[in-house]
């Protein structure tokens, strides 16, 4: 049997998962749609406050519950970064951008965002980007209501 | 990053969030499986004999787990055959196509040493047990395709049952 014999046909799995995202996340969610960022204090091993970003229902060092949500960003600083050259369908942006962790200002944790700074040439670790967010009629509750961050002196 | 479409919260706080995951594949059914189903849009089950056990699988997946050797014979075997085991499914969960409850076999066709997961109707679920005789019931031959689509259900065709020792093997 010729091998064009061998019949192919499409096989897509999907999963449609509806997460309940607890009392932290939540709020951090809700945060996002109404246009906020926020962490939530914590305290690092030898008592130094510190923010995470984005926060946990427990300190991911030291496994203590948190404290009270504060509000951190918009802008911050990129500590590291890799470019995406070819962007993939449902990723951020739908034109080449880099993969970045954000440390928000007033924040000790870096967040992974999309940044769209046009050529990797543009990227830099240290570099200043602040958030791009979506409309307010267009954000319901998830990371992308930040649509990427851009480099700060771009910013309108 | 993938967290898709949105889920609607205009006001209030944000309780849940939709997380789909998809995956796209372009299945390759080997020489097998693609006889199989080129059998099945014709309406008939074939299946392929191992030449070292004699043993006949349907369907084929081109080689015989026992031996490890090619199996080459093509083999046709019958619209009947025998229901080895069963679950009566009462869960419902997303994405069912099939009223509940509804009967899932483990069908042995005549002429074969394997058995496959079918759908049983037209019986209540309280008078499945193992040992029935089924046949297979096809969807009108203008309907007939390359998918296990093309077999609506099996149904009993009324024979007596088959004895135990006849498919124990086959548990």
């Amino acid at each position: 049997m010729a091998d064009s014999e061998v019949l192919r046909a499409p096989h897509v799995l999907e999963y449609p998962y509806l997460r309940s995202v607890g009392p932290v996340i939540g709020a951090f969610l809700t945060g996002l749609r109404d246009g906020h960022i926020l962490g939530a204090r914590s305290q690092s091993p030898d008592g130094a406050p510190t923010v995470i970003v984005p926060p946990t229902e427990y300190d991911p060092t030291t496994g203590r519950d948190v404290g009270e949500l504060v509000e951190v960003g918009p802008s911050g600083v990129v500590t590291t970064w890799a470019w995406a050259s070819a962007p993939r369908k449902d990723q951020p942006l739908d034109r080449p951008f880099a993969w970045a962790l954000v440390r928000l200002d007033g924040a000790d944790t870096a967040m992974l965002h999309a940044v769209d700074a046009g050529a990797p040439g543009a990227m830099a670790s240290g570099m200043r980007v602040t958030a791009r967010w979506r409309a307010p009629g267009e954000r319901v509750g998830r990371l992308l209501d930040i649509e990427c961050f851009v480099p700060e002196a771009a910013a309108p | 990053m993938t967290d898709g479409p949105a889920t609607p919260a205009t006001d209030g706080p944000v309780t849940k969030l939709a997380t789909p995951i998809r995956i796209e594949y372009e299945y390759t059914a080997g020489l097998a499986q693609s006889r199989f189903l080129k059998g099945i849009a014709e309406g008939k089950f074939l299946g392929q004999r191992c030449p070292a056990c004699g043993k006949v699988y349907v369907p084929p997946r081109g080689s015989c787990p026992t031996d490890g050797v090619a199996t080459t014979d093509e083999v046709q075997l019958g619209n009947t055959g025998t229901v080895t085991t069963y679950c009566v499914v009462n869960v419902p969960f997303q994405g069912q196509s099939i009223e509940i409850p509804y009967i899932c076999a483990q069908i042995l066709l005549d002429g074969a040493n394997i058995a496959f997961m079918g759908l049983i109707q037209e019986i209540p679920t309280d008078q499945i047990r193992m040992g029935m005789r089924v046949e297979a019931v096809w969807v009108d031959k203008d309907q007939l395709g390359l998918s296990m689509a093309s077999v609506k259900y099996f149904r009993p065709n009324g024979e007596p049952d088959a004895p135990y020792e006849s498919f124990q093997e086959y548990l």
